[in-house]
């Protein structure tokens, strides 16, 4: 009679077990389904609602954020699952430090608690390969999580299966005034060499030269373009932002022009498999016009 | 102390039951914003009962009941997609598709006026948009230096200013010259205006501001540790107003997507996507983008306390 419970137990335990490999399998068919047609190569995707969830459940504070974590891993399986090579999340806004101390202090702790295991073996960044890049001006964070995200960005250097771009203390507009300011001093560090070498020319070559000159003195879109940290990957196919609010709130603006946007009412804990098949299959359906009209351009 | 105005009634209409919001004094405040045109408003009372009909003057600025004046957005942003589908559906030419959505246009134009809108930015020509057939592309600045001559008049009475942003250097030189004389001859104009991408791109806008840094720079006048947010602000093209980012953003014919258009501009704005194509979208659709709008909480990143 003592051994019922144990036996109890290990058997919801394998129900649980063949539970979760049948809704694998299930799974796994269906994404073979989804890959007949074109997979997005880079999702992004903005986590909002995790405080409204917390209210809604009658959880406390910081409950909400953990549970964001929980539901970002899962969305981060499926999306490398289905052969999805980028995913870029929307971790922290740079405007977001303006909220109340304490809040931006647990967050901060928690950021460093899931950056640090990020580096453990039985992580998903090992599980998938994941290069791990820290987009944001990371000056703006405490020395302790900005060593963290430093250390998890050498450690997944040499992974090449997959990306995952975790954008932290980012803001969009900041994003592309850094790239300008730098595409400004790379083209004025030009100049000043350029118009030192041309002093000993005769007149007819050096009015020609001169031409060329402002030709070349000119930024071009690549000069901004190759400037901004989000250069490592190719532009997001799909935004998601969770929680129904229909705003982009400073997130890839740059990057964003052509790419498909995707408004789920569901808080971002909330998320899950069919949100993800909805946005993919929306995404099929305008892939051929908009390859067509990539091609043209 | 609440004021009553009561004008002649003229005409007497049945109201509809329950959209009249009354104060428990028997004075009642009369306000244009809650009086819609041809509806009788009947003022229920502790004293005294007072039925009467708005004059012609007051219900040209008047705002729908569904809309708070005090949450209209300042600056309103329209991608005017849809028009080619439009004509299809109809079985015409993609040519009447976009006569069509020049008069959508001339509606929203009126009405944002009358709402108390300040800036509405249209994008009427992408910088995508000349893979298009040339036939096509020859219409449509045809049909914008039409519109442009003939809408003048109007544009002058009614108080709009109307101004250009885009890379205008490819445009044809009779349509440069009308919108020279357009931005000059309504430059002083106060009470909308009227922004007219033409050729615009948002990452063209943030390049040729990137430039325009670079030049200060090189002059000497800025140095390059001064580059900042609102330095770009000044140099985008959208420095012609005193309200460069919109606060509503709306794309018609149902697709999700920005385009392109005002990259840097809409970092904090509200998006509403409509399902009708541009020609069909009207009054009614821009009542239904305003209300959406006037619900959304805007918290900039921070937390609503």
């Amino acid at each position: 009679m003592a051994e019922l419970p144990g036996q109890i137990k290990r058997m919801s335990g394998g129900i649980k077990q063949l539970l979760e490999q049948i809704f694998g399998f299930s799974r796994r068919c269906l994404f073979r389904i989804i890959s007949m047609g074109p997979i997005p190569n880079h999702l992004a995707f903005i986590m909002d609602g995790n405080r409204r969830y917390a209210k809604k459940c009658g959880l406390e504070e910081g409950s909400g954020h953990k549970a964001g974590f929980s539901a970002l891993m899962l969305m981060l399986q499926y999306c490398y699952e289905l052969g999805i090579q980028y995913v870029t999340i929307y971790a922290f806004s740079i405007d977001n430090f303006r909220r109340q101390p304490e809040e931006v202090q647990s967050l901060m702790d928690l950021m460093l608690e899931k950056i640090k295991s990020l580096l453990e073996k039985e992580s998903i960044v090992h599980q998938y390969g994941i290069r791990v890049y820290f987009i944001g001006n990371l000056a703006l964070l405490n020395d302790q999580v900005r060593a963290a995200a430093e250390k998890v960005m050498n450690a997944t250097a040499k992974n090449s299966r997959v990306v995952l771009l975790i954008c932290i203390a980012y803001n969009s507009t900041d994003e592309i005034l850094q790239a300008v300011k730098k595409s400004c001093i790379n083209k004025y560090t030009y100049n000043i060499e350029a118009s030192g070498s041309y002093k000993h020319e005769d007149t007819d070559s050096e009015i020609e030269a001169k031409d060329i000159e402002n030709q070349e003195k000119k930024i071009q879109l690549v000069d901004i373009e190759e400037n901004m940290q989000m250069s490592v990957a190719p532009n997001p196919d799909i935004l998601i932002r969770s929680s129904g609010e229909t705003r982009l709130s400073n997130f890839l603006l740059w990057q964003t022009g052509n790419s498909q946007l995707c408004f789920p009412a569901a808080l971002w804990p909330e998320i899950g498999l069919r949100h993800l098949v909805w946005a993919i299959l929306n995404f099929q359906r305008s892939h051929s016009y908009l390859e067509k009209r990539k091609k043209q351009l | 102390m609440l004021s009553l105005r009561v004008p002649t009634p003229t005409s007497f209409r049945r109201l509809h039951a329950g959209r009249s919001r009354l104060s428990r004094d028997c004075l009642f405040s009369y306000s244009p914003s809650f009086v819609n045109r041809g509806v009788r408003l009947r003022v229920r009372s502790t004293k005294s009962e007072v039925v009467f009909t708005p004059t012609e003057e007051e219900e040209e600025v008047t705002l729908p009941e569904e809309l708070q004046p005090e949450l209209m957005p300042k600056h309103v942003a329209i991608i005017m997609d849809g028009n080619g589908r439009w004509a299809k559906n109809q079985g015409l030419q993609p040519w009447d598709g976009h006569r069509a959505g020049v008069e959508a246009l001339k509606e929203i134009v009126e009405l944002s006026g009358r709402w108390g809108i300040q800036v509405l930015t249209v994008f009427a020509f992408s910088t995508d948009n000349w893979i298009r057939p040339r036939i096509e592309i020859d219409f449509l600045f045809s049909l914008f230096e039409r519109s442009l001559k003939s809408e003048f008049q109007n544009l002058a009475q009614n108080n709009v200013r109307i101004s250009i942003i885009g890379d205008s250097s490819k445009l044809p030189k009779s349509l440069l010259r009308l919108i020279n004389e357009g931005e000059e001859g309504t430059k002083n104009n106060k009470r909308l205006q009227l922004i007219v991408a033409v050729g615009y791109s948002g990452k063209y806008d943030v390049l040729q501001a990137c430039r325009g840094i670079a030049q200060r720079v090189k002059d000497g006048e800025i140095d390059v540790d001064e580059i900042d947010e609102g330095l770009i602000e000044q140099e985008l093209e959208t420095n012609c107003t005193e309200f460069p980012y919109p606060d509503l953003l709306i794309r018609t014919s149902g697709e999700l997507r920005v385009s392109n258009f005002l990259l840097w501009q809409l970092a904090y704005t509200e998006l509403f996507f409509a399902q009708e194509l541009w020609p069909d979208f009207g009054r009614s659709g821009y009542i239904e983008a305003l209300m959406s709008f006037q619900q959304r909480q805007r918290r900039f990143g921070g937390r609503k306390s």
